[in-house]
């Protein structure tokens, strides 16, 4: 069995964010993930305080490591220098290491965001673009929004930007070299790896759940992923 | 010892900020949903301040977003930042300014990594170099362009065409500063008033004409949460908390909103439009909205400048409201042209939100 306490006592995050938990529950009390869903970031830290490595495995394939929206909000309030919110993301990476995500609903959905946001960096040098928020998928972003995407060269020309094309300025397209040297440095600095990590870990439970990843972009297994939400996290249900 | 007054404890937390020769950073979400503030900025700084900030077509994203949705390497952000470092080396640069606040945390927190780890440094120099043959040069002061505007408030309010005041009461506008969580949460010396009593948009408002308000979730997240809004089933976590923060200002009968993060005023914005049409809620007293504002709209609003060049027609909320209570001039008729004068369409008009967002009157 893997020792998950060495693997992540590797991650800097996890070295920084871990002092020593007095459980007061001052983070809990600040955090915005523990009021909406049934999480509580003082369990996160206690949990992993203790070193029972099957408990850290039951979290690393748990809904529970998902919930946090990294405000960092924790880091501010706790008397001892912990950051819940960093440990959550050394819990996460090496989750997504392991292939432990993809056993839950709220981890598989990191498909989703390696297929949307991660792909786009790569692609285009941006972390998203305005064609991404597709208004069908983003209804909260009303008819104003509806408006730009329809309209989309002349309003970001009237807003002064360079959208797409080359030099400088707003929205610039980025250069091929540019493009390149991302390409080289997530190359060689392991971001390459760990989205095939994360592609293949998703293949294998599609395979599973019997969804295709081969039919097109929004493909069965990332509609499904996006989309679905079994209503069982809030702890009200 | 005498203890020093809550309102003025933000002054323990104070930070260097350039005065001049900026790395000028953009930011992914303000260059989607608030394009022509990085304009106005830059317009701001360089005509109006005569200052210097320059920018390379090269520079890319942080990374920020997919980081902090945890697709994204430590390793590997902190060697994309290296790389933003070098562009800014190159043009003999000492200075960030930079748009975003995921990025301003990030560029903190990995600064803040590599003084507390030097190895780690050594590492990203070498992994960057292996990447790109590049080398860089540690920044010596990192700002949020925020911060920029900040340190210039007094000589923006010298030039300023319209002060935050309501010109039919003349009293102050009611002003709601919505910090982003990381600019000052993580690391509060980095911020200016720190985490507790942020000053940089309350100082501005102040030197502006206007009057903050304090009220309960003053300091609660906008509701971003990175996954728990990109992903759509997640998205109720984000509307819930930014409805909490409306129904805690609420009572304080805000004029407007104003933000330093660019994804907080796009959810601010936003989620106010979701939650009338879900619910026919709206939290001011005429049912149209709370206007949301950058801090970049804000001071070239009171500079005087058009507010459709601020691009103030990308709000779903519409501002006309606010611009009526100053008496800011503008053409309503401008607001959805296109950059020759030609009329574009006009988006629809939300059923929930009292009156046409045309209707720029607001009778």
């Amino acid at each position: 069995m893997v020792d998950y306490c060495a693997e992540l006592e590797k991650d800097i995050r996890f070295q920084e964010g871990l002092k020593s938990c007095l459980n007061c529950g001052v983070c809990c009390a600040i955090c915005p993930a523990a009021e909406f869903y049934n999480y509580d970031p003082r369990s996160i830290v206690t949990l992993v305080q203790q070193r029972n490595n099957e408990v850290i495995e039951q979290l690393l394939k748990s809904n529970t490591i998902w919930y946090c929206g990294q405000c960092m909000s924790c880091k501010t309030r706790c008397p001892r220098g912990n950051t819940a919110g960093m440990i959550i993301q050394a819990l996460r990476t090496l989750s997504q290491q392991l292939g432990f995500f993809t056993e839950s609903e709220k981890g598989r959905q990191q498909y989703a965001l390696k297929k949307v946001v991660g792909e786009n960096i790569l692609n285009t040098g941006y972390c998203l673009c305005p064609t991404m928020v597709a208004p069908e998928l983003h209804v909260e972003q009303g008819p104003m929004w509806e408006w730009v995407i329809a309209n989309i060269d002349a309003v970001y020309e009237r807003m002064g930007a360079n959208y797409r094309k080359p030099g400088a300025g707003v929205l610039r397209k980025i250069s091929d070299d540019a493009l390149q040297e991302l390409a080289q440095i997530f190359e060689v600095t392991g971001g390459k790896e760990f989205y095939k990590t994360i592609e293949d870990f998703s293949e294998k439970k599609a395979a599973e759940m019997n969804l295709d990843t081969t039919n097109g972009p929004m493909n069965d297994y990332l509609v499904h992923v996006y989309t679905t939400n079994s209503g069982t996290h809030s702890g009200n249900e | 010892m005498q203890k020093q007054p809550k309102s003025t404890q933000w002054s323990l937390y104070q930070k260097e900020i350039a005065n001049d020769n900026y790395f000028y950073g953009r930011s992914c979400i303000r260059q989607n949903f608030f394009p022509a503030s990085e304009k106005t900025f830059l317009k701001i700084l360089r005509e109006e301040l005569g200052k210097t900030v320059l920018e390379d077509p090269n520079h890319t994203t942080c990374t920020g977003i997919g980081y902090h949705s945890d697709v994204v390497p430590f390793d590997t952000t902190q060697t994309v930042v290296a790389r933003q470092f070098s562009l800014m080396t190159a043009m003999g640069l000492k200075n960030m300014a930079l748009s975003c606040i995921t990025s301003f945390g990030l560029y903190t927190e990995i600064l803040d990594t590599w003084h507390h780890f030097p190895e780690q440094l050594a590492k990203i120099r070498e992994l960057l170099y292996k990447a790109t043959k590049r080398e860089f040069e540690l920044p010596e002061n990192i700002a949020h362009a925020s911060d920029v505007i900040y340190k210039f408030r007094n000589e923006i309010a010298q030039k300023a065409k319209y002060k935050l005041v309501n010109k039919e009461t003349g009293e102050p506008l009611r002003v709601v500063e919505h910090i982003g969580c990381h600019y000052s949460k993580m690391f509060p010396q980095s911020g200016v008033g720190g985490a507790e009593f942020p000053q940089v948009l309350s100082g501005m408002v102040e030197a502006f004409g206007g009057e903050i308000v304090d009220y309960p979730e003053r300091r609660h997240c906008c509701g971003f949460g990175f996954r728990n809004y990109l992903v759509q089933a997640n998205r109720a976590y984000s509307i819930s908390n930014t409805k909490k923060k409306f129904e805690s200002m609420e009572p304080f009968k805000p004029d407007f909103i104003i933000t330093n993060c660019p994804g907080c005023p796009m959810f601010l914005d936003r989620w106010q439009y979701a939650i009338a049409e879900m619910e026919g809620k709206t939290y001011d007293a005429q049912g149209k909205g709370i206007p949301v504002l950058t801090y970049e709209e804000l001071a070239g609003m009171v500079l005087g400048y058009n507010p459709w060049d601020l691009g103030m027609q990308m709000h779903q909320i519409g501002v006309e409201s606010l611009l009526d209570k100053i008496g800011v001039a503008y053409n309503p008729e401008d607001k959805y042209k296109d950059i020759h004068g030609n009329q574009l369409p006009v988006p629809e008009c939300p059923a929930s939100l009292r009156g046409k967002i045309l209707d720029t009157k607001h009778k």
